[in-house]
């Protein structure tokens, strides 16, 4: 496993992290990183936060 | 898992040569229509593929390799693979011959207009339409990401790292009870069906053979590799969405929450799948071997095309039963 961490912007999408243990959310709470890559969203539109449900897809482009 | 039931002269030619009272007898001609929905052939190819994947109580394991049913499945995989790529074509004409492929499929898969039966699961199915769905998409499931695994071999570098980095994920990251298969499985006797391996084969439509075989074909042929991970990308991000939906009619409904589960699971993993299948491994692909390319974009568009005609079936199914009811 690589020490460090890479993080990924999509174009219109989700940011991609890969090699993170946690994730600290806006509310400053932990979440556990269980895949070896994953997901956060970058549009604020997500009922999974911080994970990306792509909801990004139903926005009209900004 | 038994030998299914025959649904005509190939697939009982298949069977009959896989059961106790196996003789040579010549192999009958595949008929003139498509074998894309004929469930007959569809049905044949299915299990000539189950020996590479988990076999049949009673049947030797090396029939795996019985060269009669390696040669029928070649015959009806040239058909298969000619009917895709030409009822594929005009779509992919529409597709720039450079470009960033990553972003090609995505687009490809955004553009897709086919009718949403996860839209229908979401908002008006009833219970027996979410229970018909999951017993239909079980023959793909209930070997989730296994075709994919094939190809594993073929591959190298960044493509290759990708493609595991993926399947670890799907394979539930080192914890066996969040293999996706067996998510599924779990899935399916939550909802009062049988979790077993191939139990519903009997009873699923010819295109639910269809879109399981399309990714054993792809899989099991080196030479078709790019279509393979095509597929995979195209699936993928045409995924995270559509189990939103269905995870939501599935409560909506009062299913368990067991039954919801896999869904709200491939909401998450999905929306990451997309962009690994897409851009790291298909994008390191094309870029370490540009004549992949085509292939890639075919396997996309063949996973659109029968997905597409798959979800259309169950919805036309499903609306003329409601239509009936009112």
């Amino acid at each position: 496993m690589s020490s460090g961490v890479v993080v990924r912007l999509c174009p219109g999408g989700p940011l991609l992290v890969r090699g993170a243990d946690t994730v600290l959310d806006a509310a400053g709470e932990e979440h556990e990183v269980t895949r070896p890559v994953v997901a956060l969203c970058a549009c604020g539109k997500s009922a999974r936060k911080p994970w990306c449900d792509s909801t990004h897809k139903s926005i009209p482009d900004r | 898992m038994k030998l299914p039931a025959e649904r005509g002269p190939i697939s009982r030619h298949v069977i009959t040569a896989l059961g106790d009272d196996a003789v040579a007898v010549p192999v009958p001609a595949l008929g003139p229509g498509d074998v894309i929905d004929d469930a007959d052939v569809q049905l044949a190819l299915w299990v000539i593929y189950e020996l590479h994947y988990r076999g049949f109580d009673g049947v030797p394991a090396d029939r795996e390799w019985d060269l009669g049913l390696v040669e029928l499945r070649r015959v009806i995989e040239r058909r298969f693979e000619a009917e895709l790529r030409a009822t594929t074509r005009d779509l992919l004409a529409g597709v720039p011959e450079h470009g960033d492929i990553g972003q090609q499929l995505l687009d490809l898969v955004a553009e897709d207009d086919s009718p949403s039966a996860a839209a229908f699961m979401h908002r008006k199915a009833t219970r027996e339409h979410l229970v018909d769905y999951l017993r239909e998409r079980s023959v793909q499931q209930l070997k989730e990401s296994d075709a994919q695994s094939f190809v594993l071999p073929r591959l190298d570098g960044s493509a290759k790292a990708a493609l595991a980095e993926l399947q670890y994920d799907e394979y539930g990251g080192g914890r066996p009870e969040r293999l996706h298969a067996t998510m599924y499985a779990e899935s399916l006797e939550a909802a009062g069906l049988d979790r077993g391996y191939g139990a519903y084969i009997d009873e699923v439509s010819a295109l639910s053979l269809a879109c399981t075989n399309v990714m054993s074909m792809f899989g099991i042929n080196r030479r078709l590799r790019g279509a393979a991970m095509g597929h995979l990308a195209a699936f993928e991000a045409s995924s995270s969405v559509p189990c939103r939906k269905i995870a939501g009619g599935l409560e909506r409904l009062g299913f368990p929450p067991a039954v919801a589960a896999y869904f709200h699971e491939h909401v998450e993993a999905d929306a990451v799948h997309e962009h690994v299948a897409s851009h790291d491994i298909c994008g390191a692909m094309v870029a370490a071997d540009p004549s992949l390319r085509e292939d890639v974009l075919f396997g996309a568009a063949a996973c659109l095309h029968l997905d597409g005609r798959a979800g259309a079936e169950l919805l036309e199914r499903w609306t003329a039963e409601l239509e009936q009811a009112s």
